[in-house]
């Protein structure tokens, strides 16, 4: 590890107009002071130097796991859910924003779920569909003006098809060849838009696109259906909130059924479940097609929110950490995906003087996690039953 | 036809960068059966290491033939250096964890590395000194310069001493038994791990001649241009057959070749794409490649 960065030391403290180290020293620096605390850290937590602080706390932690149990898990969901519904109304405008886009990458990350994590074959191109859902919501709007509600599903349903086509051709490949089989076609669905001038504006991108509308009771004359356009941050939030709900419930039933049971033997063992009975190549393009669709819907979403979308936003990087988070939270896991989605997008938020920062962390991260806790921080509940026996 | 001749030279020209950065995945893989996606950034490494070295033997008032030599071995061993360094901490703890963790930590590694290079050497190109491999012959309006000339030639060169290493050597002896069986050969007396990390070294100080090459020709490098001379030089290493060296080198020029002629031919626009459309026709018709043996199943 030392030896890593006494190499990477040299190449970046030189520059070719002569020795001009400042810049880089700080960045190094900054590394240097991160990676020493954790060690510092780390070191006197095994020696035992902060058993007088872990101790108590973790019989606190304990004790309050232990009360925590015996409340049943609807308490627990409906306060989620009353924090998350009067969020808009407890913070300002900033907040609201940043909890939006942590909401869609938490679809992003759910969906990304149940192709890595339930069936798990490696997609390296989800966001491909992520940008085939934005796309057909902006032209459908643009073109046919029509509403955002109804564009859900056709999104939803072109990035399926778009996964069906790809799918077919790449499900026969497996692990490391399946990877880069779908990297090449995301790469290949990111310049067909950047290209194709006549329909997608290429690099500039489309603009005008509306906000989702609503009908909504007006009391002023009677009872009228006012139409109304939610541009408002707040209202925005509610729609998005709605759809990670519809999300969470979908991928946790999905889960719990036939279909999930019969990805996870897939993932377990290919050949194995194909003995068994299970049609695997359909359940895998399944498992692909349905991790599509919520790409898809969070697409719609995201372009009805921006009201404006271009190839940039749908580059390998965004496919990159929508597979850390999943992989962070622990692959298969659901409260593991959005406490991954959290931590990636909310954190960098805060230490926002450190954002250049935020994709050397994520990386760095990525590598840790898979040296010292290949499973993720909150891996799911069957997966670890089996590990204890 | 002038016409042809000139995209043929530019194709052979593309062609040896892929081909080279196509040995690294190529062996890499023979190896231990990883996709190495920090092979891309040893590419960037050693472009930037090059122009840095390249700018101060020329501010020094080094002749040409002094700057060119001596930045390419510098960045080659340097790129060496670091592949060693990077088996080390994210590669080989994992060697015997599951396939998925080990491209994770990969794919960790290489973004880890091109946001280093981005953050120490700023997000905009850099540009190479063009004045050391100026002119060219001409043959009518077909013009081969000096530059293409010299990358060729280099590559040729590296490619011959490659060739010697892996089947004339020892060493390339206990590699080529390493790829065939790991326990077998450790039995035999082979220190496999020291044979894995000299792979990865070869390989990266390939790719960081490579990087030279690029920045050479295109007159500038940028922190993120390893990931896409690094999916099309994977498309090679599949073309020719995973594992494969000679057929890394041949597919290498093939997809250079495509590019050059898809670009002049058919449509600029979209020349990024036929390599990728060649690697997906290659792994779905014929994944074992142009010279690979049968794939076993747990690929394919």
């Amino acid at each position: 590890m030392i030896w890593l960065f006494v190499l990477l030391w040299p190449l970046l403290g030189i520059k070719p107009e002569g020795l001009e180290v400042a810049t880089t020293f700080s960045v190094w620096w900054r590394i240097a002071i991160g990676c020493a605390s954790i060690l510092v850290i780390y070191q006197l937590n095994s020696v035992g130097a902060f058993n007088f602080i872990t101790k108590p706390v973790g019989e606190a932690v304990g004790g309050a796991k232990k009360a925590t149990s015996t409340l049943p898990f609807a308490v627990w969901a409906f306060a989620i859910l009353a924090f998350a519904v009067a969020y808009p109304h407890l913070f300002g405008r900033y907040a609201q924003d940043v909890a939006i886009n942590c909401m869609i990458y938490i679809c992003l990350g759910l969906g990304l779920n149940v192709v890595v994590g339930l069936a798990g074959m490696l997609d390296l191109g989800y966001i491909a569909f992520y940008g085939l859902g934005a796309y057909t919501y902006a032209l459908l709007s643009v073109h046919y003006k029509l509403a955002f509600w109804i564009c859900l599903p056709i999104s939803a349903g072109v990035a399926g098809l778009g996964a069906c086509i790809i799918g077919y051709c790449s499900m026969r490949m497996r692990g490391d060849y399946l990877a880069i089989v779908t990297l090449g076609f995301a790469e290949i669905v990111r310049m067909v838009l950047n290209n194709w001038m006549s329909l997608t504006n290429g690099p500039n991108g489309i603009t005008g696109i509306k906000a989702p509308g609503m009908y909504w009771p007006d009391f002023a004359n009677g009872m009228t259906l006012e139409h109304l356009w939610l541009k408002k941050l707040s209202l925005i939030y509610y729609v998005i909130l709605a759809l990670v709900i519809f999300t969470i419930i979908a991928v946790y039933r999905l889960n719990h059924s036939r279909i999930g049971r019969a990805w996870e033997a897939i993932r377990e063992d290919e050949t194995a479940a194909e003995v068994m009975g299970i049609p695997t190549f359909y359940m895998k393009l399944l498992g692909y097609c349905t991790g599509a669709c919520f790409g898809g819907m969070a697409g719609a979403f995201y372009a009805a929110r921006m009201r404006f979308v271009s190839p940039e936003s749908f580059t390998f990087l965004e496919s990159a950490m929508v597979l850390s988070m999943v992989v962070l939270g622990g692959m298969g896991s659901i409260p593991g995906v959005i406490l991954g989605a959290l931590a990636l997008i909310a954190l960098p938020e805060i230490f926002r003087d450190f954002e250049l920062y935020r994709m050397l962390v994520f990386g760095g991260v990525m590598t840790l996690m898979m040296l010292f806790r290949p499973q993720g921080l909150l891996p799911p509940k069957r997966r670890m039953k089996a590990e204890k026996d | 036809m002038e016409y042809f001749f000139q995209q043929l030279i530019n194709g052979i020209t593309l062609g040896s960068v892929y081909a080279l950065i196509a040995l690294g995945y190529t062996m890499v893989y023979g190896i231990i059966q990883l996709i190495n996606f920090a092979h891309g950034e040893f590419f960037a490494a050693g472009g930037y290491v090059g122009v840095i070295f390249m700018s101060y033997l020329l501010s020094q008032g080094a002749p040409a033939w002094v700057c060119l030599s001596g930045s390419l071995i510098l960045a080659m061993a340097y790129c060496a250096m670091l592949a060693m360094a990077v088996e080390k901490v994210a590669y080989k703890p994992l060697r015997s964890s599951s396939r998925l963790s080990v491209l994770l930590s990969a794919l960790g590694m290489s973004i880890f590395l091109q946001n280093g290079l981005m953050l120490t050497q700023g997000v905009y190109d850099r540009a190479y000194p063009t004045e050391l491999t100026q002119g060219g012959f001409e043959f009518g309006t077909v013009m081969l310069s000096y530059m293409q000339l010299f990358i060729v030639s280099l590559t040729a060169f590296l490619l011959v001493a490659l060739n010697f290493l892996v089947f004339k050597t020892r060493i390339g002896k206990a590699m080529r038994s390493t790829a065939q069986d790991k326990i077998m050969s450790a039995l035999v007396g082979i220190n496999s791990n020291r044979i894995i990390s000299l792979t990865f070294a070869i390989g990266a100080g390939l790719a960081a001649a490579a990087g030279i090459m690029v920045g050479l020709y295109y007159g500038s490098v940028r922190y993120d241009m390893g990931f896409v001379p690094g999916i099309k030089a994977f498309a090679a290493a599949v073309l020719g057959g995973i594992g494969n060296i000679t057929g890394a080198m041949i597919g290498g020029f093939i997809i250079g070749m495509v590019e050059i002629f898809a670009a002049g031919y058919i449509s600029g626009e979209y020349k990024d794409v036929f390599a990728f459309l060649i690697l997906i026709g290659v792994l779905y018709f014929r994944p074992s490649g142009i010279m690979g043996e049968n794939v076993d199943d747990t690929r394919v």
